[in-house]
């Protein structure tokens, strides 16, 4: 018993102040590649070398269309490396968990000339990060939890086929680096006691009555956020005879975490935007 | 044809003497890889006559579809042999008029499920199997489908499931019930379902349904280039992503011939022991909170996550994604990164000393820990366990040290062996090998010199074949591919260690109570993706 007072003390407190304080996943964390549409030249190479297709190039006659799917992208990095007038660039960012799946996507249109080069003609959708920033939501979400949620957030984690990666980011919520529960948040053994599913995996033929039954028994107004690139699109195991290729082929969702895993931080910050939705929902309910 | 490692040459020898004309050898294209061919009637007495030796196990057994090329379905069986240091691949041509092999189970219990597998995913039935039924391929799905033949298209959209559930065995007598646990469980862990027979609180049987994650992983890679499979290797099993990809990087490398640049293979083996680092940690926390003791696991996890970021700080992920990369390491350690590397370990060293010796004093733990989930060391002789839950019960087995490879032949790895087998044991184990994979990173991280990081690899040769393997934190990770057209895979087998160890645990948890279930369990930690595939 001395001995473990003793040693917490001696280790003292080690919780993160995320979200009130922005955090960094680790140094050097590769996260989202981002696109300068307007100068690239050639999209060809960064579409041919993603794994998960997340980039995609369609031409048209004389017309190229480009889309980077971040729903899909496992953030690898190699279509920075494949781009050689440097128009894609791997960032930091790390939170971008959004609402609409079609959020996730930007995309440009290009004038292709005879001899196969690409012109920027407009962006036809520019998925921007999320307007609120994450201090904005960390200030809300004391005031959301008191008033919707009675201070609590209940989650059930459902894996739908993950490879258990996005298992290892989940648990690390309940760490003391990021003790989830200081927000109100816990997790739980049952759907029953449940507001929100925490969905990962690309939803496996094996998992869909399971997935299915587990929402069903989430008394409403119910969540479900689908975590990293296979939850949000199937990923790199895309829809196959064992796969449906993401949560929404099967449930509503209502938060996208994408990530290939997601850091906590991210995890985080997508919990907190889908308990914005959760008022909403309550407000229809009534 | 490559000269043999020392001991393979007898063994071969042996074999020659035995079985003449009988078994035929295709060829020796790396110094650890016997590749011989026979025919299916025979199987029975090779195996018989390799057990006879010392240290030899089939450790692997599937299929391949040739029809297309050569008009016949192969079983493959890999035959470790740990003291030679070398694998015997023997391939069996089975006809598809006549879609059967001969059992190897009643013989060699370890490849029971491997034999249903290769039932499930390609329609050939292995004749004289104890227990015959669907293991990978739900009880519910329709007839007729092997999604691993080559004529099954990876799209095929199948229909809603209708047909008959999994009949469980009955267990009976007087006030015995069973109790279904999964396939969602209560903690944040992946799917299975889990069918115990009990009488009171004692486990009298346990019956485990697994591959309910599967998601056409093996099918996926023929589909792939070899780029996109090294991302692919990746998210086999998520917390053994760098085990998992070294593995398959490594099969390409010797299928090729390419030797990969010591700077590289040093880098390969201290991140390969940073991986075993995190989750040895997370698995001693785990273990401790299982049996109520949350204070030794909050430091396990706080441990963890200063590992988890330095990957990240190394790698650029935090499961050390998107580093390995056939022919090395994508991207090189810069000085202030190996700075970060030293502090971490010496942190890390500090801190998993004083966190065993809370572990280890506390009494209550150890009551809970000790003759706990026994896994005696004859049943995980004959079951084939390996990795963590086979050193805790006797099996003196690893690939880092019997098969060298990345630069474990210049840092040679201290095995630890207990035979008690029981959930301290295992996680003894686990203890020891924390401190012994800091030495080895360590030593790694110091005896980097300047040099290139990364070899290009030539075309790939349609035909060509490799193993690849990896001593993962639960065990050895088999890869073996094919190379097909253009440079295509037209096959990888994956081998996670869990493949093996599930069936040992239903073993472990016979006699103990229900309560001890979590923990049990928790001390094998086996992968249900890595398994399901």
């Amino acid at each position: 018993m001395f001995k473990i007072l003793k040693k917490a003390i001696a280790t003292g407190i080690v919780t993160t102040a995320y979200p009130k304080v922005p955090s960094e996943p680790c140094a050097n964390f590769r996260g989202r590649p981002v696109i300068d549409f307007e100068r690239a030249l050639d999209s060809l190479p960064a579409a041919h070398v993603c794994p998960t297709g997340a980039i995609r190039v369609k031409d048209e006659k004389r017309t190229r269309r480009v889309a980077l799917d971040y729903g899909r992208c496992i953030f690898c990095g190699l279509c920075a490396e494949a781009s050689p007038e440097g128009a894609i660039r791997t960032s930091g960012d790390f939170e971008l968990a959004v609402r609409k799946r079609s959020e996730l996507v930007s995309s440009a249109l290009y004038r292709l000339d005879s001899a196969g080069n690409q012109q920027f003609l407009q962006m036809t959708y520019r998925s921007e990060r999320p307007v609120e920033s994450i201090d904005q939501i960390g200030e809300k979400l004391q005031e959301r939890i008191h008033r919707i949620l009675s201070r609590s957030l209940q989650i059930r984690e459902v894996d739908a086929g993950s490879c258990n990666g996005c298992e290892v980011e989940i648990t690390a919520l309940n760490s003391p680096i990021y003790d989830i529960e200081r927000l109100g948040i816990r997790f739980v053994a049952s759907p029953r006691h449940a507001n929100m599913l925490l969905v990962t995996g690309p939803v496996t033929k094996n998992m869909e009555v399971p997935l299915k039954k587990a929402f069903l028994a989430t008394p409403e107004p119910r969540l479900v956020v689908a975590v990293g690139a296979c939850g949000c699109s199937g990923g790199i195991f895309g829809r196959s005879y064992a796969s449906l290729g993401g949560v929404d082929q099967l449930l509503p969702v209502d938060v996208y975490i994408p990530g290939c895993p997601p850091p906590p931080q991210a995890l985080l910050h997508g919990i907190l935007q889908a308990m914005g939705r959760l008022g909403e929902k309550l407000g229809k309910h009534r | 044809m490559s000269q043999l490692v020392d001991g393979l040459q007898p063994v071969l020898e042996g074999l020659g003497q035995a079985f003449g004309g009988k078994i035929k050898l295709l060829g020796t294209p790396r110094t650890r890889e016997v590749y011989l061919q026979t025919e299916d009637r025979y199987m029975n007495s090779i195996s018989r006559h390799l057990y006879q030796l010392r240290d030899v196990r089939l450790t692997n057994v599937f299929a391949l579809d040739g029809r297309e090329r050569e008009g016949v379905f192969y079983i493959q069986y890999v035959f470790a042999l740990d003291r030679a240091g070398g694998f015997l691949l023997i391939r069996t041509p089975i006809p598809p008029e006549q879609p059967e092999f001969t059992s190897l189970t009643p013989l060699i219990p370890a490849v029971n499920w491997q034999e249903r597998e290769i039932h499930d995913w390609f329609g050939l039935s292995p004749v004289g199997h104890p227990n015959p039924r669907r293991v990978a391929i739900h009880d519910d799905w329709p007839e007729g489908i092997y999604p691993l033949r080559k004529d099954f298209d990876l799209s095929t959209a199948l229909p809603a499931f209708h047909g008959p559930r999994h009949v469980f065995r009955p267990v009976e007598g007087e006030g015995v019930f069973q109790v279904p646990v999964g396939p969602i469980h209560a903690g944040i862990i992946e799917p299975g379902h889990f069918r115990f027979s009990v009488a009171g609180e004692p486990i009298l049987y346990l019956q485990i349904r697994l591959f309910y994650t599967h998601k056409a992983t093996e099918k996926l890679f023929e589909q792939k280039s070899v780029d996109q499979g090294v991302f692919l290797s990746e998210s086999i099993s998520g917390d053994s992503s760098f085990s998992h990809c070294t593995a398959f990087c490594q099969a390409l490398e010797n299928t090729v011939q390419v030797e990969v640049p010591r700077r590289a293979r040093l880098i390969r083996t201290l991140l390969l022991e940073l991986e075993r680092i995190y989750n040895h940690i997370a698995d001693v926390g785990a273990i401790a909170t299982d049996v109520g003791f949350g204070v030794a696991n909050a430091h396990a996890m706080r441990l963890k996550e200063s590992v988890v970021r330095l990957n990240g700080q190394l790698t650029g992920n935090r499961l050390l994604r998107g580093m390995s990369v056939p022919g090395g390491s994508r991207r090189d350690l810069n000085a202030q990164q190996l700075r970060a590397l030293e502090s971490l370990l010496d942190f890390v060293e500090k801190e998993f000393d004083d966190l065993s010796d809370l572990i280890l004093s506390s009494a209550s733990t150890l009551d809970r820990l000790e003759n706990t989930g026994i896994l005696p060391p004859m049943t995980a002789l004959d079951l084939g366990v390996v990795g963590v839950a086979g050193r805790a019960s006797g099996r003196d087995i690893d690939v880092r040290r019997d098969y060298p490879y990345a630069a474990y032949d210049e840092i040679a790895p201290r095995v630890v062996v207990y035979s008690q087998g029981d959930v301290f044991h295992r996680m003894k184990v686990r203890m020891d090998e924390v401190k012994d994979s800091i030495r080895i990173a360590r030593e790694a991280a110091a005896r980097l010199k300047d040099g290139s990081v990364r070899v290009s690899l030539p075309e790939l040769p349609v035909g060509g074949c490799g193993l690849g393997w990896v001593e993962g934190w639960r065990g050895e990770i088999l890869h073996w591919i094919e190379i097909g057209e253009g440079g295509t895979i037209s096959r990888c087998r994956i081998k996670d260690p869990s493949l093996n160890n599930w069936p040992a645990l239903p073993e472990a948890v016979q006699g103990n109570i229900i309560p001890d279930f979590p923990v049990i369990n928790k001390s094998f930690n086996l992968s249900y993706s890595g398994t399901d595939r």
